[in-house]
């Protein structure tokens, strides 16, 4: 069972509270403390409440826990067979975590049973000793707070050799690739995990030295005609990014979205992709990166040849289903 | 009833949370809610678990409440949030702590020795607001016993308990592995659930690009169904409609699962008896999987699916499951290696050719090539042929070509 109150937040907050009261520093300022940051904006309403009026005779009226133990809770099935799951998973070599106690132990799936239909061919490699080298270098560098000197190969080919202030690892399902962020000067550099050549620890930097650059966040403006069942699919597809609808019409609605200004290129054919349906209304120079492919397609002289009979004999072909 | 933050039925908020967060342009009287306290009790519980994440518009049509988050700047999955707001009685709280403090110390205990303890150690520090009986807590003791919690041992007649955990993993270890896993690994809500655990603060150094977080609200769907694939069972799917019609079943063989990292949207594949074919169903629009017998011909299913699959686009396997022949040619200029390199990674079962210097072919015969017409209109700017046995996905992209034309200018969209 996954919807259970064993993995639920109240059974998380109520342990933590035994667990500070076993070291015999609860007060009632510190239960309120605990539940405000660990459980639910309302929760305050009701946790304190059942452990003071003994709903939940877990505490005395000393604040004193009735149970003897820090409270622990062993893993569950279910978990257990999800950690088994991903070690079946090639990433997990970039993190190498403790296996003991999960030999004999079921993966809940495999990882064939997933199929990631849309996701791009040419992911990192997971497997190569001297990415995964590189990766756990990272990791290390992101935990110690450390410089790092990066040998990595640009778009071009051309050799680059870097001594960067690491900020975080981002990772893409659809290109299937990390991708290292450093603090730049004047912006967050990014460089794919998967051109990186070697990595290289160095001094420890401090956190508070670092100032990140200013963020390059624009709003895009649509007006989404709801046809082809384009409303949700639109919806769906930029769901990711912080948004705002509003429906205009029965069959018209306006949404602004906020994106990062580095990502426009790729935005621009996600917002193609989608053609008629979508239509730009801000900010101006998208409405020109627009026009600009809508006019270099105009001169690629595409026929208006009607469709072809198919080049499939249909007989041959063996669905399956 | 009283209002409470915690729900026994995960159902109908996981219907809320989904209008709350895909949609978000809805007002209060616009949802199919049976009533609108029902409405205000739900909207009001996602305040409590998601405040931060809320927004709020208000205008002539009234207040409207959504969420919106920018998954790229989280670590962590907010909705998770929904899965760990289950409810319970006292008892089962109370009973928790007890049973498992009491077998802290790796003692076996049988269900009468820990009733014993429970009354004697901890509830004579109260002014007892329950007593429990023996089979109540043997129960208990059976749930934990499935759960992975505790294990049995029979001596005699009597029944011992003691916990699982002598052997486990040192989940600090993982503190890295379960913050990338719990939001890219299928039901990531486990690890969620394992980072809840953790003694040190959760890792901070990652982040998700094109993350999609939706699909946190079919978690147990996704576990019934790959508890029935394990095992190699059919299943009865109990299935909403998506066009407001009324609820109804299929009975599949459950095979795989298909996840587009470009919508979030999550499939079962799997083989529909009635219809005699292999067929996709939304998770998001399945209410209940109910295990039924084991498939004897589960390795013919899938050596059926293996086949259909080569000719799968994305989802959708068009009226007959006939092929579509299609060819899209895009120009390309000096200095645009990565347009053909674009078309290696994005062809899935295509083929790429190189016709001359300028020019690359792409080629696929799929079940349904109108599901291609998004990824074709993101070449706009290059095509300069466009071929498919199905004339209408043909005359579809020219006629939205011309619609966009229209839109964005009419004939006089000019080189810039």
């Amino acid at each position: 069972m996954l919807f259970s109150e064993i993995y639920g937040t109240y059974f998380n907050v109520v342990a933590a509270i035994l667990a500070e009261a076993a070291g015999g520093n609860l007060t009632e300022r510190r239960m309120t403390a605990l539940v405000r940051e660990k459980a639910f904006a309302e929760s305050i309403l009701s946790i304190p409440a059942a452990l003071k009026g003994e709903s939940w005779p877990l505490l005395d009226h000393t604040l004193t826990p009735v149970i003897r133990h820090k409270p622990t809770m062993p893993l569950t099935i279910l978990q257990k067979r999800w950690l088994k799951a991903l070690l079946l998973d090639p990433r997990i070599a970039l993190f190498d975590p403790d296996t003991t106690g999960l030999e004999n132990v079921e993966p809940l799936y495999k990882p064939d049973t997933f199929v990631l239909f849309d996701q791009y061919a040419d992911g990192d490699p997971y497997r190569d000793p001297g990415y995964i080298q590189c990766f756990r270098t990272v990791l290390q560098a992101l935990r110690e707070k450390r410089m790092l000197r990066i040998r990595f190969r640009g778009q071009t080919g051309a050799r680059h050799s870097v001594a960067r202030i690491p900020y975080r690892l981002e990772y893409s399902a659809k290109d299937d690739k990390f991708r290292l962020l450093t603090v730049g000067k004047h912006r967050i550099n990014a460089v794919n995990m998967g051109r990186v050549q070697s990595c290289e620890l160095l001094e420890e930097y401090d956190p508070r030295g670092v100032h990140l650059p200013r963020e390059n966040t624009r709003e895009l403006v649509l007006l989404l005609h709801d046809e082809r069942n384009a409303l949700e699919r639109v919806l769906l597809h930029f769901s990711h990014f912080e948004k705002e609808t509003i429906k205009l019409d029965e069959r018209l609605f306006q949404m602004k979205l906020r994106y990062d200004g580095e990502d426009e290129t790729e935005l621009l054919i996600r917002v193609l992709s989608f053609g008629p349906m979508l239509e730009v209304k801000a900010p101006p120079d998208f409405i020109c990166l627009v026009r600009d492919r809508l006019a270099k397609q105009n001169t690629c002289s595409l026929r208006n040849s009607p469709g072809e009979k198919s080049c499939v004999d249909q007989s041959d072909v063996s669905p399956g289903g | 009833m009283a209002y409470s933050e915690l729900i026994k039925n995960f159902e109908r908020i996981r219907d809320y949370m989904r209008a709350f967060y895909v949609y978000g342009f809805k007002s209060r009287s616009e949802y199919d809610a049976k009533s609108a306290r029902s409405y205000d009790n739900e909207r009001r519980r996602m305040e409590s678990w998601l405040g931060g994440y809320m927004s709020f518009h208000q205008d002539a049509a009234g207040k409207r409440v959504f969420l919106s988050v920018d998954s790229r700047r989280i670590p962590h999955n907010p909705l998770y949030k929904a899965l760990k707001a289950k409810s319970f009685t006292d008892r089962d709280i109370t009973l928790h702590f007890y049973i498992l403090d009491l077998l802290a110390d790796g003692s076996a205990l049988s269900s009468k020795e820990i009733v014993d303890h429970i009354n004697g150690d901890y509830l004579s520090h109260f002014r007892a607001p329950f007593s429990p009986d023996e089979s109540t807590v043997r129960k208990k003791l059976k749930e934990y016993e499935a759960l992975g919690l505790l294990q049995s041992e029979k001596k005699g007649r009597e029944v011992f308990y003691r916990r699982t955990d002598q052997e486990k993993p040192d989940l600090n270890s993982w503190a890295d592995a379960l913050a990338y896993f719990s939001e890219e690994a299928p039901l990531g809500v486990v690890g969620s659930f394992l980072l809840d655990k953790l003694q040190q603060q959760p890792s901070d150094i990652l982040r998700f690009k094109h993350h999609y977080i939706l699909h946190a609200l079919d978690s147990d769907i996704l576990y019934r169904l790959l508890q029935a694939v394990d095992e190699r069972r059919a299943v009865e799917l109990t299935l909403k409609s998506l066009r407001s019609g009324p609820d109804y079943r299929r009975t599949v063989c459950p095979l795989k699962l298909y996840i587009s990292t470009q919508s979030g949207r999550q499939y079962l594949l799997g083989y529909h008896y009635r219809g005699k074919r292999m067929t996709f169903f939304r998770l998001d629009a399945i209410r209940k999987v109910a295990a039924g017998n084991v498939e004897k011909r589960y390795e013919q299913y899938m050596d059926r699916l293996e086949k259909f699959d080569q000719h799968l686009w994305g989802v959708s396997t068009g009226p007959d499951h006939n092929l579509d022949h299609i060819e899209m040619t895009v120009r390309v200029d000096p200095g645009e290696a990565f347009i053909r390199q674009r078309l290696e990674r994005e062809k899935r079962h295509g083929t790429v050719e190189t016709v001359d210097d300028h020019t690359c072919r792409f080629t696929a015969d799929v079940y349904d090539a109108a599901e291609m017409l998004p990824w074709l209109r993101t070449f706009i700017g290059r095509i300069v042929d466009l071929k498919c046995s199905n004339p209408s996905v043909a005359d579809t992209f020219r006629e939205d070509l011309n619609r966009m034309n229209a839109m964005y200018g009419g004939d006089d969209v000019a080189v810039q």
